[in-house]
Order: C-alpha cells, then structure tokens, then sequence
C-alpha cells in the first residue's frame, strides 16, 4: 500500500488504525493494544478510588487532603492522556507533545493567576460594611 | 547520530521522512481544538475557585453535594472511556458488529451520566440551590453545564458516527471523523477527572481543611 492512498479523503484504502495508532513497523497486534486500554483503565479506577479513599479516612492528615486529590487527579490526568489519547514519545507524536505543553502553561497562567490576582484583591479592598462606617 | 536521531529523520513529518499521514495532521488539528476547549473550561475553574466562598448567606458545597452521585457519575465516563476505546479496536479490525455494540455500550454509559447530572441539577434547584443562588452556585451550574452539554453534543457525534459506519462502511474519512471523536470522548473524561476531583472532592471538605 503506497503511501499516496493516505492522502486520498474518502478513499478505502490505507492502512491506518483510526486509534491506538502506533507509528509503521511497531504495529501491535490486538490482544497487546487492549492488553494496554485495559491496564490504562485498570490504573484510572484505582486512582479514582484513591481519590474517594482518601477523601472519606482520617488516616490521612487532614490539612494535606487538599493537595493529595490534587496529586491523585493529576496522576489520573497523565494515566487517561497516555493510556486513551496516546501521548506518547513517538516522533509523530512531537507536535501533539509541545502543544500540550503550551496548553498546560496558559491553563495554569489562568487558574493560579485568577486565584493570586483576586487574593490579593479580596486583601486589599475595603469590606462593604467597613465603607459605610467609613461615610458615616 | 544516534538510533534516536536517525528514527527522527526517517520519521515521516520531519523533513526527510516525508510529510505526515493525514491520520496524524487529522489528528493534530482536533489535538489543538480540545487544548482550546481545556483553556476555556480552565477559565471557568479559575471562576470557580475565585467565587467558591461567595455563597451570599447560601448553602455552601459542603451542605449541596451528594458524593455517592458523583462516584455513580465517574463510574459511567470512565466506563464509557473504555468501550469508547474498544469501539477504537473494532474499527481498527473493520468488524461492524463490534463497532455498533462499543458505540451503543459508550452511548447508554453517557446517557446514565448525563441523568445522574441533570438529576442532582433538578435535585439542587427543588432545594432553592439554583445558578441564581450565588455567585457560588453560578460558577457551579456555568463549569458542570458546560461539560454535561460537551457530553450532550458528543452523544449526538457518536449517534452519527454509528449511522455513518453502518451507511457508508469504514471509509477512511470515516475513520478520521471516529478518531476525531474518541479524541473528544476521552479529553470529556480528563475534564470530568478535574471537576470530580476538584469541585466535589476538595469542594466538600470541611471549611477549617480547605487552602
């Protein structure tokens, strides 16, 4: 199969797996591929189990609760992005790596920026009440 | 040059390899959407966390959430992950039997999440815990809406693309719009993954817990 056909819309031939697409010449076989979404799987209820374990103990420092559902969703974030949408090292996969690097950054430019700017905001403004005794 | 480096230059899309499969540039363009898509739901946890305590005399997460719901409702994405990916398989064997079962599978699954969610929103709104409430409420109603109506829409993608392998067989358009989809299916349940985590679970800690 040439490689002419992958560029033809709407043709029936080539040989590409629609997903789970592994570059030429490492072509898995099935039973591999659903070895790997299995375990994929197997490895996102366990840390969502975690998370719903952890967040029910008291064996767990309460303080640190916050930060280990953050850890845990995290975890299970990189567990679904490796195992169900396939980022991975994989030369195909360069482009696919460096725009979600660049997602990650502007995502967290959003949440924790919002979270700083208004803290210091909230510190700095002059409650509602304290204003009115203010004119008074 | 190292194995590593002599793999890159034959890899195709990277100079001497010759351009990329149209799999992999299809799949790259949906690729930045779905980031376009995680930044925008990222904006809407920023407001989330920012209006989390500005309940305005309301009930505040830890009086409205029930988390037995929300680990029904993990259950079914997850579950629908994962035959949304054995739908993924079948397709790579051009089997249509098992392409239509998976699908149905992942259809049913997000049919049940998308109950359970419209069935706490019911549940919360009878409590007088609607997106009117407080800003709180808003910002709740605004980040889980808008990932139930992504779940909306992408049942209404996978019931097209069940008709479109039954009409037109496995074409290989049609399996890049598949693609396309499973990529959009399994980015829902990332999204999922945050707002369980994040909304839920951190959300109904105990006040004194919280950062």
């Amino acid at each position: 199969m040439t490689t002419e056909h992958e560029f033809d819309a709407g043709s029936n031939v080539g040989e590409d797996r629609a997903v789970g697409a592994e570059s030429a010449g490492e072509e898995r076989t099935l039973g591999q591929e659903f070895r790997s979404y299995a375990l994929g799987l197997t490895l996102a209820l366990a840390l969502t189990a975690a998370s719903f374990w952890v967040r029910g103990t008291e064996l767990v420092y309460g303080p640190s609760l916050a930060v280990a559902l953050l850890v845990l969703a995290v975890a299970q974030m990189g567990i679904h992005l490796i195992f169900f949408l396939h980022i991975t090292t994989d030369p195909d996969n360069t482009n696919n790596v460096l725009a979600l690097a660049f997602g990650v950054l502007i995502v967290c430019l959003i949440v924790f920026g919002s979270l700083w700017v208004m803290e210091h905001l909230n510190h700095n403004m002059v409650s509602t009440e304290e204003m009115l005794r203010m004119q008074r | 040059m190292s194995a590593e480096a002599v793999a890159l230059s034959q890899a195709t899309g990277h100079g001497a390899g010759g351009p990329a499969p149209k799999r992999i540039i299809v799949g790259y363009g949906f690729w930045i959407f779905l980031l376009s898509d995680v930044i925008m739901f990222s904006s809407f946890f920023a407001a989330y966390a920012v209006l989390f305590k500005n309940t305005a005399g309301g009930p505040a997460a830890q009086q409205l959430f029930d988390l037995r719901n929300t680990a029904a409702e993990t259950a079914c994405l997850l579950g629908s992950t994962f035959t949304c990916a054995m739908a993924g398989l079948a397709v790579g064997e051009r089997s249509q039997k098992w392409t239509q079962l998976a699908l149905l599978a992942t259809g049913l699954l997000g049919v049940a999440f998308i109950s359970l969610e419209l069935r706490e929103f019911a549940g919360l709104m009878a409590r007088g815990a609607g997106p009117t409430r407080s800003a709180f409420l808003s910002s709740f109603f605004t980040l889980v809406g808008c990932h139930g109506v992504h779940v909306t829409v992408g049942l209404l993608w996978l019931g097209t693309m069940m008709a479109q392998f039954y009409a037109k067989g496995f074409r290989q358009n049609i399996r890049h719009r598949f693609l396309c989809f499973s990529l959009f299916w399994h980015a829902l349940d990332i999204i999922w993954v945050a707002i369980f985590s994040l909304v839920y679970l951190v959300g109904t800690l105990p006040q004194e817990l919280l950062p």
